[in-house]
C-alpha cells in the first residue's frame, strides 16, 4: 500500500483532483502532524494520573494536623486556583528549567566562583545544561516533554486536590466515627473507610477536571513542544511551488477545523463514558443517585 | 529615572500612547509593575464586554435549550456544545484564521481581524455557551411551587418571564456564574498567544510578563507580578457578584439564603 502511494506520488506536479489530495495528505510532514496527536494522547495518559498523585498528595497535606503541612496545602490550591493557568504554564517552564539546572550545577560544577544570575542572564557551567549541548535531538524533545507534564500535573494537580478535598470532606461523617467506634486507627479510618468511599463523590469533578485537562492540551504548544497546533501552523501555511512539491494557499482555517473536530469528538467520546463509569459507580450507593437507579430498575423488572 | 517618571511613560502604553520602546535592559521592578497594569486594561476591556453581551445571548441559549420547539432547542444544544466541548485556544485560532479569509472576501470583516474586535467575538460566544448552560441548569431547577403560584396569581408569558422564572433562575444560577466570570477573566490571557497579533507590542497583562521573563531569563518577577493583579480582578470580580446575589436573595429569610460556594462547581 504505502510502496504503491510512493510510487503514485513520484511527481506532484502531474496529480490532479483525488490522487493529489491523498499524495498531499500522505506526505512526511503530515505523517508527523498525524503522529503529534499521538503526543497529545500520550501526554494526557501521563499527565492525568500523575496529576491525581499530586492532588491526592495535596488534599491529605490540606487536611493534615500539622499546621505547615495543611497551610501548604490550602495555599498551593488557592493560588493554583486563582491564577490563569496558562500564566503557570509559562512561568513553570522556565522555572523548572533554571531548578534543574541550578541543582545539577550545584552538585557537578562546585569549585564554580561565579554568580548563576548575571544580570539578565541566566548562567551554569557546561556540564550542567539541560539537555547536553551535544545531546540528540531526540533528547532535547525528550526534555521538553516531560517539563511540560511536569507543569500540567503542578496545575491540574492544585484543581484535582480541590475536588478530592471536598469529596473528602462529602464522606458521611458517621462512617468516620463507626470506625474509631470500632477501634481503628487515625491511619486505619482514613485508608480503609475515607478513601474507599470518597471516590463516588469525587467523580463529577474529577470528570469535569479530565474534560478541562483534554481542552487544555493545545497549550502544550506554548511550552515549546512540536504538537498539533504547531503542525496546524507550519501546514496550513500557504505554499509557494517553489518551497513545496504541493503549493497551495492559506489553508490553516481547514486545518483548525480539523482540530476542532477532533476535541469535540475526543470530549463527546470521553462525556459518553464517563456517564457509563458514574453510572457503575452510584450503583447500590445510599445516594439520591444510587436510589433513583434503584426505582428504575425496580419499574423495569 | 524616578518610578513616577516611568509610570508617566508606560501607564498607558498597552493602548498605544506614551513611550513607543519598551525598556531593554536595566529592567526595575516599577517598569514591570507598570507595563503589566497597563496590559491588564486589555483583559478589563475583554473580560468586561464578553461577560456583559454574552449574559444576553446565554439567557437566549437557556430559554432555547428549555424550549419544546425543536428548531429552537437543536440549534441551542449545538451551539453549547461546539463551544464547551472544544479548546478556547483552538476557537482563537480557528477565529482568526476564518476571519483572515473572510477579509479577502469584503473589507467588513478588516476589524475583525484584529484582537479588539475579533478576539471579543469569540470571547462573546464562548462565556455564552459556558453561562448559557449554567442558566439551563438553574432554569431546570426552579421549583415548581414557584411556577404554581405564578399561574394562581395570573401570570402569564412575559410578565411570568420577567417577574417569577428569570430572577429565580439567575438566584440559582448566581454561584456558579461568580465562578464563570473569574474564568473568563482567565481566559482573556489566551488572546495575544492564539494567532491574534499585538501590533505595535500592545499586548495584555501576560504578553508583558512574557516578555520580560523573556529578556531578564528571571520569571520570578513578572509573573508573580501578572499573578498579584489577577489575584486582585478576582477579589474585585467576587465583591461585585457577591453584592448582586445579596440583591437576588433579598427576599428570603436569612438562614435560607444561598451563601455563595466559590469552591464546589470547578470550572469550564
Amino acid at each position: 500500500m504505502e510502496a504503491a502511494i510512493l510510487t503514485a506520488c513520484a511527481d506532484p506536479s502531474t496529480l490532479s483532483g483525488l490522487s493529489w489530495l491523498v499524495c498531499y495528505l500522505t506526505t512526511g510532514k503530515h505523517m508527523a502532524f498525524y503522529g503529534s496527536f499521538g503526543t497529545v494522547l500520550l501526554l494526557l495518559a501521563v499527565t492525568a494520573p500523575v496529576a491525581l498523585g499530586f492532588g491526592f498528595a495535596a488534599a491529605m497535606a490540606a487536611r493534615s494536623r500539622i499546621w505547615p503541612l495543611s497551610w501548604f496545602g490550602r495555599g498551593y490550591i488557592a493560588i493554583v486556583r486563582g491564577v490563569p493557568d496558562i500564566a503557570f504554564f509559562l512561568f513553570f517552564v522556565i522555572a523548572l528549567d533554571q531548578f534543574f539546572e541550578w541543582l545539577r550545577h550545584e552538585v557537578k560544577c562546585p569549585d564554580w566562583d561565579q554568580p548563576v544570575w548575571q544580570g539578565n542572564d541566566f548562567v551554569v557551567c557546561s556540564a550542567a545544561k539541560l539537555p547536553l549541548n551535544n545531546s540528540a535531538q531526540w533528547v532535547h524533545e525528550a526534555y521538553g516533554f516531560s517539563l511540560a507534564v511536569i507543569t500540567f500535573a503542578i496545575v491540574f494537580g492544585a484543581f484535582a486536590a480541590n475536588v478530592l478535598y471536598g469529596a473528602m470532606r462529602a464522606v458521611p461523617r458517621a462512617q468516620l466515627e463507626t470506625a474509631e467506634a470500632y477501634g481503628m486507627t487515625q491511619r486505619q479510618t482514613f485508608w480503609r473507610i475515607l478513601v474507599p468511599q470518597m471516590w463516588v463523590y469525587a467523580l463529577p469533578g474529577l470528570s469535569n477536571l479530565w474534560m478541562v485537562l483534554i481542552k487544555a492540551t493545545p497549550l502544550l504548544f506554548l511550552l515549546g513542544v512540536e504538537d498539533i497546533v504547531y503542525w496546524a501552523r507550519e501546514l496550513g501555511g500557504s505554499k509557494t511551488a517553489k518551497f513545496t512539491d504541493y503549493p497551495h494557499g492559506d489553508w490553516r482555517m481547514w486545518y483548525f477545523l480539523a482540530l476542532l473536530v477532533f476535541y469535540l469528538a475526543f470530549t463527546w467520546v470521553s462525556e459518553k463514558v464517563l456517564n457509563r463509569l458514574m453510572a457503575r459507580l452510584t450503583h447500590g450507593q445510599a445516594t439520591v443517585g444510587g436510589e433513583a437507579q434503584r426505582k428504575t430498575v425496580g419499574k423495569a423488572a | 529615572m524616578s518610578c513616577w517618571d516611568t509610570v508617566q511613560m508606560y501607564a498607558l502604553r498597552s493602548l498605544g500612547y506614551g513611550e513607543r520602546l519598551l525598556p531593554r535592559d536595566d529592567f526595575t521592578i516599577c517598569q514591570q509593575v507598570t507595563l503589566i497594569g497597563s496590559g491588564m486594561m486589555w483583559n478589563v476591556y475583554f473580560g468586561v464586554l464578553a461577560l456583559a453581551a454574552g449574559f444576553f445571548l446565554a439567557t437566549a441559549l437557556a430559554l432555547g435549550k428549555a424550549s419544546p420547539q425543536l428548531w429552537l432547542r437543536k440549534p441551542a444544544q449545538w451551539f453549547i456544545f461546539v463551544f464547551r466541548g472544544s479548546p478556547l485556544f483552538i476557537q482563537f485560532f480557528f477565529a482568526y484564521f476564518a476571519f483572515l479569509s473572510l477579509k479577502q472576501l469584503s473589507p467588513l470583516f478588516d476589524p475583525f481581524s484584529s484582537a479588539w474586535m475579533g478576539a471579543l467575538v469569540v470571547l462573546f460566544l464562548n462565556t455564552a455557551a459556558y453561562s448559557g448552560e449554567i442558566f439551563h441548569g438553574a432554569l431546570m431547577s426552579v421549583p415548581k411551587g414557584d411556577m404554581e403560584a405564578a399561574d394562581a396569581y395570573g401570570f402569564t408569558g412575559w410578565a411570568r418571564f420577567r417577574k417569577i422564572t428569570w430572577p429565580t433562575m439567575l438566584r440559582l444560577a448566581w454561584p456558579a456564574y461568580t465562578n464563570e466570570a473569574i474564568f473568563l477573566f482567565h481566559a482573556t490571557t489566551l488572546v495575544f498567544f492564539s494567532g491574534f497579533p499585538a501590533r505595535q507590542q500592545k499586548g495584555d497583562a501576560l504578553y508583558y510578563a512574557n516578555y520580560f521573563a523573556d529578556k531578564t531569563f528571571n520569571p520570578f518577577i513578572p509573573y508573580p507580578i501578572l499573578a498579584g493583579y489577577f489575584i486582585l480582578v478576582t477579589l474585585v470580580i467576587i465583591g461585585v457578584f457577591g453584592l448582586v446575589n445579596r440583591r437576588l436573595n433579598r427576599h428570603l429569610p436569612v438562614a435560607r439564603k444561598m451563601r455563595m460556594r466559590l469552591r464546589a462547581p470547578l470550572m469550564r
